[in-house]
């Protein structure tokens, strides 16, 4: 599979590497190229000679998404550190170069439901995950109390 | 009419501005903090604090009841999700988006954005059409309501040149609707003889550009 990741942080960086292990064609894009360093951190080689590919360009750059390869990519991630950016990167996958799959990561809950359930793209939000697992932490101390 | 602006820098304080001054009713939405204060100064309780791209922002503004919605914040991402929201989610009838990147207007029309204003691109239009040169310049483009308005300079030897309006060859769907001579621009009538040198607007259906145009600045192959 071609997978291309739009936006190099914490989240990006480690998918990246995942599906890069995993087999995959990974291409990731980033407008910084100083990310490239948070991309090879714990990897014994270069992120190239591990076989990845890097493109830096900004994300809503036509350009830059299709120099990084997003015509043959059969998923996008899109996990650039603004909700709104990734939003609109992925629906710009799927609607334009009609990708396959399209993940979407955003931080506000309200905006990764409504999107997730409009169709089209998927959303991850990290939030609603966080607060689901600290609200059982506390009930578990409360009850065991 | 109830207008909610999303973004209060020049363009919508000033916006703001005008609508009241026309007896709108508007609410002005800011997230800079700083920002806020100033306009809050002189706006008082028309202009919120918040992220406009938050759903209780926008529905606290009074985005369900918004006959217009206008996202003009200096980013072209916030501004296509606050008006996809507004849309689709709020369901308000008209929207008006600021592009603030030229090169991102083809991402608002994908998503459905309309119309989506790019100044630079008017600025470039109006540069077109002070630079004197052969050829056709988009004055307008009315997308939704199938309409636009385009300037053409006539040629020697086109079909359109010496000749009466009447008698210009122009397809159905299209109409001159003012003529540009150095001395000033006036609204033709049927027999009004169109000359060499002239700059005609034509309002005409999508589509018609280049046929329009042919009889203007093409010369006649007869």
């Amino acid at each position: 599979m071609f997978v291309l990741v739009v936006g190099v942080g914490r989240v990006g960086a480690s998918v990246a590497k995942r599906a890069l292990e995993r087999g995959d064609t990974v291409s990731v894009l980033d407008r910084d190229a100083l990310s490239h360093e948070q991309l090879e951190q714990g990897m014994p080689t270069t992120w190239e000679e591990a076989g990845g590919l890097f493109t830096v360009g900004a994300a809503l750059e036509s350009d830059a998404l299709i120099a990084a390869g997003i015509e043959r990519a059969d998923v996008v991630v899109a996990a650039t550190n603004g909700d709104n950016t990734n939003l609109v990167v992925a629906q710009i996958a799927k609607e334009r170069f009609k990708v396959s799959k399209v993940i979407a990561r955003v931080l506000d809950p309200a905006r990764a439901e409504w999107y997730g359930q409009r169709g089209g793209i998927e959303t991850i939000c990290g939030t609603s995950r966080a607060i689901e697992l600290v609200d059982n932490s506390i009930a578990a101390a409360e009850g065991g109390s | 009419m109830y207008v909610v602006i999303a973004g209060g820098g020049k363009v919508g304080v000033n916006l703001a501005r005008e609508l009241l001054e026309k007896g709108y009713e508007v609410t002005l939405i800011e997230q800079r903090r700083d920002r806020y204060t100033v306009i809050e100064d002189e706006l008082e309780h028309v202009v919120q604090y918040g992220d406009a791209t938050e759903m209780w922002v926008l529905e606290r503004a009074g985005v369900l009841r918004a006959d217009l919605l206008v996202a003009v914040t200096g980013d072209d991402e916030d501004n296509i999700l606050i008006c996809q929201m507004a849309k689709e989610k709020y369901m308000c009838e008209r929207i008006v988006a600021r592009v603030n990147n030229p090169r991102n207007v083809e991402h608002f029309h994908l998503l459905g954005i309309r119309p989506a204003v790019s100044a630079t691109n008017m600025i470039l239009r109006l540069i077109e059409h002070e630079v004197p040169k052969i050829g056709l310049v988009h004055l307008l483009e009315l997308t939704d309501d199938h309409i636009e308005i385009i300037e053409v300079e006539v040629i020697e030897g086109a079909p359109a040149a010496n000749a009466a309006v009447s008698d210009i060859p122009l397809p159905d769907g299209s109409l001159i609707i003012s003529v540009l001579r150095p001395d000033g621009g006036f609204v033709p009538r049927a027999d009004t003889v169109i000359g060499v040198g002239d700059e005609v607007l034509v309002v005409l259906a999508p589509g018609l550009e280049e046929q329009v145009a042919a009889v203007f600045n093409v010369p006649s192959t007869s």
